[in-house]
């Protein structure tokens, strides 16, 4: 990796403002893809600002009708939060499934979202659960949160500092993974709340992490696998690689979403 | 009795130190004054270079020197040697271009080494070679074998048609009269994918030269330290062996990729003696997918000729072999020797013709991996076996019995070449069959489908040839070196051992199968040996490991250098005893005098050698340290059966192994635990290759798959509980019986995976699919299927 300053948050706000300073900041969460990134020579911040340790980004809180996971809550305490296991199982287990047990030790809710990879999990929670990003600024509505493959609303020195999700009626995640990566190759959040039904992919569309406009139609009026796995979904907008073509990946969104009623039940 | 001889399965000694973080690997070594270097690499697969100016590199702080293929050249350094010659079918030898270590006027792959950064630190390197300026003059690439045939575009200029050779094997005549004779004719088109080897420890090395003594020392992570001296030293640097030590410590997984020399061995040390500071090099894992050398890669045509009984008459075989972009160190001998002459496989094919035709590309060079040449047989035997079965409407199982070998025909003469000692295909092939329970497979098939679930069998059986090498043989063949092994077994004084082989071990359990060997042969504990390996200092000489040689031909020599110790410590302890020496015996390391109750354990004669107070010094030197050198009468054979069974989920593709059965004829076992766990790992690699790794360049020659994110290794996820048997005839060709159990699992399996999915598939019209059968292809293939298609 080049060489970056290091510098350790006292506080969200410290954090924000070394981040706004410095010539080219960049938080440190969970590092896992930020780290293999610099190590790669991809990318050269300035200044790396770490935001390990700060305590009041750490947490789960049961609001009753929402969950609030704060921003550097681990996969691995999110998926053995007993807040989540009971409001949304469907939660817990998506960040249970989240990588390896490494990544799972290290990486954070608030860096997965902040980087938005387009085959991340937790995007697909975020919009099919309907949940508020929160940051050191405002909320932002998930609609509004992320916009195309690794870029998100989050302005210049803007921070996430936890994640309010609504406790859905029904939900789950199922996800088939890329071979190689373990990544979503395509996942799929179906998800009914106070009457909605979302129903959110990551992983197959070039723009990230989308709503499926057709399963939910079909789900609305008829909550059942058969009902998901009849919509044939268009291959428009969606990755084409080495690991799926267009056409496969819509067709598994179709599948996954199908399961994933099934174990919503 | 020791328990710990032959057939012990005492753990492996050489594990404490792996797994508990004490291995000491290349990387781990540092020696003093060390500096370290950035090998600059061609972004492009082809390219002139047409100037490299490395001044701003050199005026970075902290950097030593710049050094590059025109540094090279000046100082008249050679290219990297190939170690097979192999001829056309003209009698005229292989194409063999120049593989300068450092590119010297283009660039022929994506990873090609340009540059050398030698600097203080490890970063400052890589900082400063991100300085050099290399103008490269963009050239078209040739990537897929065809184009590479037919494209006017030459990898190397002085290589008509990017053609290495075109060889041939068999009598052309003769299959095409049995072709003529023929009531069915079977062909087949398949593609041996390429594979990255991925050891889990990436290659690395220190170079360093002493001005006092002019003596140059490398340590390397090589499975042939005495290899790599001899060719470095001979071929690329001129450096006399008695002033070149190569030292190859632990090293962290080789499967093949480890054999050969590489440029940067050449390069490091070359470059130690003009820096005058130890140089250290390791290679980051996006190095290892675009540098070591690869596997596989057979493009195949073949047809079967069958008569009306389903008798095979005859065997027609044509291959398109990639190389890459340089000949690697075996790289012409595993596509034609270690491949076509076991094109019989385990059947009675009376007439077998095959042509081999290797090819450049512009891609990284291809060489032996796990198995090397092996498994693309077996690959293309067994699926065309298959295919005829279903053609011809027979039970895959039935068809197979009908045609192979019986175990009264041995030692059996194949019509290419080989001769295979011993074996007993039937017999391991029935006991597979009983364990997978074959003939129960239908009601599993019928209750998978109740699941939504697509279940079939598939089948293996296969031969291999292992413990390289019958010299003479290899030489027949143009290997330019022989393949014997060395073993010293030199007795301390008090009854320890240490055994110093030509053999290297980088994860196969040597220190433990070995000190076995010992054990048995001294009757004293295996804990009293030690194995030392690796050095060129220490070993005598060595051909090293590869090719399922080590036990089947360092274990000989080993046992040689103990029969000769036993010979010398019988006329010590005859002289000690008061006795003649055709009277002394020796079991249960205790020399006995005939008829007598008088008895010298073993160590109390090793330390009457190195004490000879008492002792015909007249008439035997002191000491107990004996050398030998083995070299086998014949390849050995190993085969076997495999039978896998797997489930496609047809919604996705998705392919699960159900449950896999291997039952291998690997000789005499001397650790069962160590047998077990090799095969296990070739089985792994073998599901790797059917289900999961594929290399993949584009079109102008870019690595797609050049990390884990693309890149897919199997996990312990991908893989069942395997059922693992040995059924063994002892080997015939070496006086241990053994035949070599490193590459079976990788050599047997592939074929069974593919056959299984193939015959889920069965019902829905599909009658091919390539490897690796991903999700994406499985899907594919259900969607394209005759059934699929008519139902649309």
């Amino acid at each position: 990796m080049y060489e970056f300053n290091y510098q350790k948050a006292g506080s969200a706000d410290d954090a924000a403002s070394a981040v706004s300073s410095a010539e080219d900041g960049r938080f440190l969460a969970g590092g896992m893809t930020l780290i293999p990134t610099l190590k790669q020579r991809l990318a050269q911040p300035s200044d790396l600002v770490d935001l390990a340790g700060l305590g009041d980004l750490v947490g789960i809180e049961d609001g009753g009708n929402s969950v609030t996971i704060k921003a550097m809550t681990r996969h691995v305490d999110v998926a053995n939060s007993d807040v989540v296991k009971s409001k949304i199982p469907a939660l817990a287990s998506l960040a249970d499934n989240i990588g390896d047990p490494q990544v799972r030790n290290r990486g954070t809710i608030g860096g997965s979202l902040a980087n938005n990879d387009p085959a991340a999990d937790y995007p697909a929670a975020v919009l099919g659960l309907n949940a508020i990003v929160i940051t050191n600024q405002r909320e932002i509505a998930a609609e509004d949160y992320f916009d195309g493959m690794f870029t998100t609303a989050l302005e210049e020195g803007e921070l996430i500092t936890a994640v309010r999700f609504p406790v859905p009626d029904k939900a789950a995640y199922k996800k088939f993974p890329n071979p190689a990566s373990r990544y979503a190759l395509v996942g799929v959040m179906v998800a009914q709340t106070d009457g909605e039904t979302r129903v959110a992919v990551t992983g197959a569309g070039q723009d990230g992490v989308f709503r499926a406009g057709d399963i939910e139609s079909a789900l609305s009026g008829n909550w059942s696998a058969e009902a998901a796995k009849g919509v044939t979904m268009s291959d428009d907008g969606l990755n084409s690689d080495i690991h799926a073509s267009a056409e496969y990946r819509a067709h598994l969104i179709s599948v996954m979403a199908s399961r994933a009623v099934d174990a919503a039940g | 009795m020791t328990g710990t001889g032959i057939g012990a399965s005492i753990k492996r000694v050489e594990d404490q130190r792996f797994l508990t973080g004490n291995g000491s690997y290349t990387d781990d070594i540092n020696r003093p004054g060390q500096a370290f270097a950035w090998i600059l690499r061609s972004p492009h697969a082809h390219a002139t270079i047409n100037s490299v100016d490395t001044s701003g590199a050199e005026a970075t702080p902290g950097v030593i020197a710049v050094l590059t293929g025109a540094d090279m050249a000046a100082d008249g350094v050679g290219g990297l040697p190939c170690g097979w010659q192999i001829h056309n079918k003209d009698g005229s030898p292989m194409a063999e271009p120049a593989h300068p270590p450092l590119a010297v006027s283009k660039v022929r792959y994506v990873g090609d080494q340009v540059a050398i950064v030698i600097a203080e630190t490890r970063d400052v390197a890589r900082d400063a070679a991100e300085l050099i300026e290399v103008d490269y003059g963009l050239l078209p690439a040739v990537v897929d074998m065809d184009s590479a045939l037919a494209d006017g575009t030459l990898v190397h200029d002085d290589v008509p048609n990017n053609r290495c050779f075109d060889w041939e094997i068999g009598e052309k005549d003769t299959v095409d009269a049995a072709f003529a004779d023929a009531q069915h004719v079977v062909s087949i088109d398949l593609v041996n994918n390429r594979l990255i080897p991925n050891a889990m420890e990436p290659r690395a090395a220190i170079a360093e030269f002493d001005r006092s003594t002019g003596q140059y020392t490398l340590h390397t992570t090589t499975q042939n330290p005495h290899v790599i001296r001899l060719l470095m030293g001979a071929f690329v640097l001129q450096i006399p062996e008695h002033k070149l030590r190569i030292v190859a410590p632990d090293v962290g997984g080789g499967f093949g990729s480890k054999i050969f020399h590489y440029a940067e061995e050449a390069i490091l040390t070359w470059a130690a003696a003009k820096v005058h500071v130890p140089i250290k090099w390791t290679a980051e894992r996006s190095e290892s997918f675009a540098t070591d050398a690869h596997g596989r890669d057979h493009e195949t045509h073949a047809e079967l000729a069958l008569d009306a009984d389903g008798n095979f008459l005859g065997l027609r075989v044509e291959t398109k072999a990639n190389v890459g972009s340089y000949l690697s160190t075996f790289g012409s001998s595993v596509p034609t020797y270690l491949y076509a002459t076991l094109l019989a496989g385990v059947y009675t094919t009376p007439a077998i013709y095959a042509e081999v035709q290797t090819v450049f590309t512009n891609t990284a060079p291809v060489d032996a991996y796990r198995g090397a040449g092996r498994p693309e047989c077996t690959y293309l035997l067994e699926r065309l076996v298959t295919k005829a079965a279903r053609q011809l409407g027979m039970d895959p199982a039935e068809l197979r019995k009908q045609n192979m070998i019986q175990s009264d025909q041995y030692p059996y003469q194949t019509p290419v070449a080989l001769q295979y000692d011993c074996g007993d295909t039937p017999a391991s092939f029935e006991s597979a069959l009983k364990v997978a329970d074959y003939l129960g497979f239908e009601k599993r098939r019928a209750a998978a489908e109740k699941t939504g679930k697509l279940r079939g069998i598939g089948i293996s059986t296969y031969v291999e040839a292992c413990g390289i090498a019958p010299s003479a043989v290899a030489g027949a063949l143009g290997a330019r070196a022989g393949l014997y092994e060395s073993a010293q077994v030199r007795v301390h004084p008090t009854g320890s051992v240490t055994v110093y082989t030509g053999t290297h071990n980088h994860g196969q359990g040597h220190e433990t199968t070995f000190a076995q060997l010992v054990s048995e042969s001294f009757g004293i504990p295996a804990d009293q040996v030690e194995i030392s390996h690796g050095d060129t200092d220490q070993v005598q000489f060595g051909m090293g490991t590869y090719g399922s040689r080590s036990l089947a031909v360092g274990g000989p020599a080993i046992l040689k250098a103990c029969n000769k110790v036993i010979d010398k410590a019988k006329k010590i302890a005859a002289h000690i005893m008061e006795a003649d020496v055709s009277d002394i015996e020796f079991a249960d390391g205790k020399f006995t005098v005939a008829g007598t109750d008088k008895e010298m354990a073993f160590g109390e004669v090793s330390l009457a050698a190195y004490v000879p107070h008492n002792y015909p010094i007249e008439e035997i030197e002191p000491g107990l340290d004996e050398n030998a050198f083995y070299d086998p009468l014949n390849f050995s054979f190993p085969g076997g059966a495999h039978i896998c069974e797997v489930e496609v989920d047809p919604e996705t593709g998705n392919v699960e192994i159900i449950n896999f059965t291997a039952v291998d004829d690997v000789g005499r076992v001397v650790n069962p635990m160590i047998v077990e766990g090799q095969v296990h790992g070739g089985l792994a690699q073998g599901v790797g290759q059917a289900l999961l790794e594929g290399c993949v360049y584009d079109d102008d020659g870019q690595l797609l798959t050049g990390s884990y994110m693309d890149y897919t290794m199997p996990r312990a996820d991908n893989l069942p509980s395997f059922s693992v048997a040995t059924q063994s005839v002892m080997g015939a060709s070496n006086p241990l019986e053994v035949k070599g159990v490193g590459e079976v699992g990788a050599i047997g399996s592939p074929p069974a995976v593919v056959n299984a999915i193939l015959d889920a598939l069965a019902g829905l019209g599909v009658e091919d699919i390539s490897m690796p059968a991903t999700p994406q292809r499985v899907w594919q293939t259900i969607q394209d299927s005759s059934v699929r298609q008519a139902a649309e």
